[in-house]
Parts: structure tokens; sequence; C-alpha cells
């Protein structure tokens, strides 16, 4: 395999199995580009999560009085993304319920996928970081339209003097929110490939199940609740009135 | 015969070693938070819900400093910035 470089973590042609790999060269604007296995994981989430809504959507069309099936399982996850957004937002869950929701599902079904033997896309920082940005772009937008110029004064509280400070504390916001994601998949990643590498062949049956429910279910279900309850938290304190 | 590279990827690995002692930090943190929630849950358990979600919020807001140390050990391990 040849040199492969994407954004945040370098790969070399090493063989460890927890690495980003590279499938597909193509060339962008004079520069070499690589399709790497990030791109087919989070394609197969994401025609997952589109099949299953399809498949929601075309059942709700004549919804039943008493639910069962498929659209039970649609308004237990929607009731229960719903009482954790009204939960933590209180009055303003409204505009944020979808947004939330969508990066809650998204982020979910990307850190789980471990366990069906994909490489998480969530632990590809190219992916994280993007997802950090967006709830930056959120916060930022609302902390300006609600504030309008008490956003200019915030950063000058309680002195001008302390400005870079808290220009500092902003922008820190995106990168610990995306590392934080990136850090923990990325971890549970590489322990579990070093386990599969150290035990022999015939152990691998049964035993790494126990790794897997902790380190891609329990941290992968923690995590983007931790990344949503971030975001909520963030963009309610810019929405409060003092 | 020892080249420079050698070396660089020797002291690779102990920087990769020393960097994850930043898990110290947050390891006593999260036991100090897990800790004030047993504590919490004791005195009102009817508030065990809330208590939970606060404690791991607080834990994972916790953690990230012990993450970047992580970090700094897989790029000195695996991306070997400093080989030239």
């Amino acid at each position: 395999m040849e040199l492969v470089s994407t954004a945040g973590m370098a790969v070399t042609g090493s063989n460890m199995g927890f690495m980003i790999k590279g499938l597909i060269p193509y060339k962008l604007f004079g520069q070499e580009l690589w399709i790497t296995t990030t791109h087919v994981s989070i394609l197969i989430v994401d025609v997952f999560l589109i099949i299953f809504f399809l498949a929601v959507r075309k059942r709700m069309k004549n919804p039943q009085q008493v639910p069962k099936g498929l659209q039970n399982v649609a308004e237990i996850i929607v009731d229960m993304l719903d009482n954790m957004v009204k939960g933590s937002m209180g009055k303003n869950a409204g505009k944020f319920a979808n947004y939330i929701g969508s990066i809650f599902i998204l982020i979910l079904i990307s850190n789980i996928s471990g366990v069906f033997g994909l490489r998480p896309p969530t632990a590809d920082y190219g992916v994280t970081f993007p997802l950090g940005v967006m709830s930056f772009l959120i916060i930022q937008y609302n902390n300006i339209k609600h504030n309008k110029l008490g956003a200019a004064k915030a950063l000058l509280d309680p002195i001008p003097l302390f400005l870079p400070v808290n220009l500092i504390g902003e922008i820190a916001v995106p990168i610990s929110l995306s590392l934080r994601l990136f850090g923990n998949v990325l971890s549970g990643t590489v322990m579990m490939s070093l386990v599969y590498s150290l035990i022999p062949v015939f152990c691998r049956f049964g035993f790494p199940a126990v790794l897997h429910i902790y380190f891609d279910l329990f941290a992968g279900a923690i995590q983007t609740y931790v990344f949503c309850m971030l975001t909520m938290t963030y963009v309610n304190d810019k929405l409060s009135d003092e | 015969m020892i080249t420079g590279n050698d070396l660089i990827l020797a002291c690779s690995a102990i920087g990769a070693g020393l960097a994850v002692i930043a898990g110290i930090g947050p390891g006593i943190g999260q036991g100090i938070a897990a800790g004030h929630a047993a504590g919490a849950v004791g005195r009102n358990p009817g508030a065990k819900s809330d208590i939970t979600s606060t404690m791991l919020l607080g834990q994972a807001v916790a953690e990230t400093t012990g993450l970047y140390g992580l970090l700094i050990a897989f790029l000195l391990l695996f991306v070997k910035p400093l080989l030239p």
C-alpha cells in the first residue's frame, strides 16, 4: 500500500488492522487524494440509515392507533430523543430536537458499527472535526442571533484584557468536542485490534465479545450522549438570559 | 549498529509511554466524581437518573485531558512525526 494521509491521522503502509487504509486514488485540483475505508464505512452506515428511515416513512403513511412492530420502534426512538433534548434545553428544545436527534443517531450508529466489523467512521479525525465545527457554528449563530451586540461584549468580560482568553475559550469548544469523540472511538478500535492480534485464532470466538460490549457499545453510546449533551449545554448557555 | 532512525523510534516509544501518564489525572478526577455521585444517590435515591447523567457528563469532560495524552502517544507511535 502506498503512503496514505488523511486529515488528522497520517497513515503509513503498516499492516496494523486499525489503520485507515487507502483504497482508490484519484486526482482533484492536481492533488492526489484517496477513497479510504472511512468513506466506505460511512457510506454503509448512511445507506443503512436511509433504508431504515424510508421504511419508517412508508410505515408511518398509515399509522396505527395501537403501535406495533416498526412503528413502535420509531416512536420509542423519537420519544427518547425528544425527552433527552427537552430535559437539557427546557423551553428552547423545539428548534434543536431535529438536529440533535439526527447527529445522535448518526454518531451512535457510526460508533457501534465496529461491532459489525466496519472500521468506525468516527475513528477518523476527518469525520469528527466537521461534527465539532457544525456544533461550533450552531453555538455561535445562536449566540449572535440571540445576544446581538451582547455576544461581542461577552468576549470582553470581565475586563477587555481577557479578550484572548475568551477567544481561546470559544475556539477550544469544537476542538475538544471532536478530539474527545475521536480519541475515545480510536482508542477502542486500537485496543480491539491489539487484542485480536494478541490472542490465537481459535480463541477469537466468544471472549472478545465482552470487550466489544465495553469498547464499542458502552463507550460509543456514552460518547454519543456526551457529544449531544455538550452541544445542547453550550447552545443553552448562549440562549439563556442572565 | 544503531542508526539515527532507530534512536528516534526508541525515544518515540519512551515518549509515548511518558505521554500516557496523563491518564493519572482523569482517573483521580473520575473517581472523585463517581464517589460524590454515589454519596448523592445515597442521600437522595429519587434523583438517581439525574445524578447519573450529570456524573457521566462531568467524567467525560474530565477525560479529555487524558485523551490528549493518549493522542500524543498514538501520534508518536504510529504517525512517527519525528522521523526525517
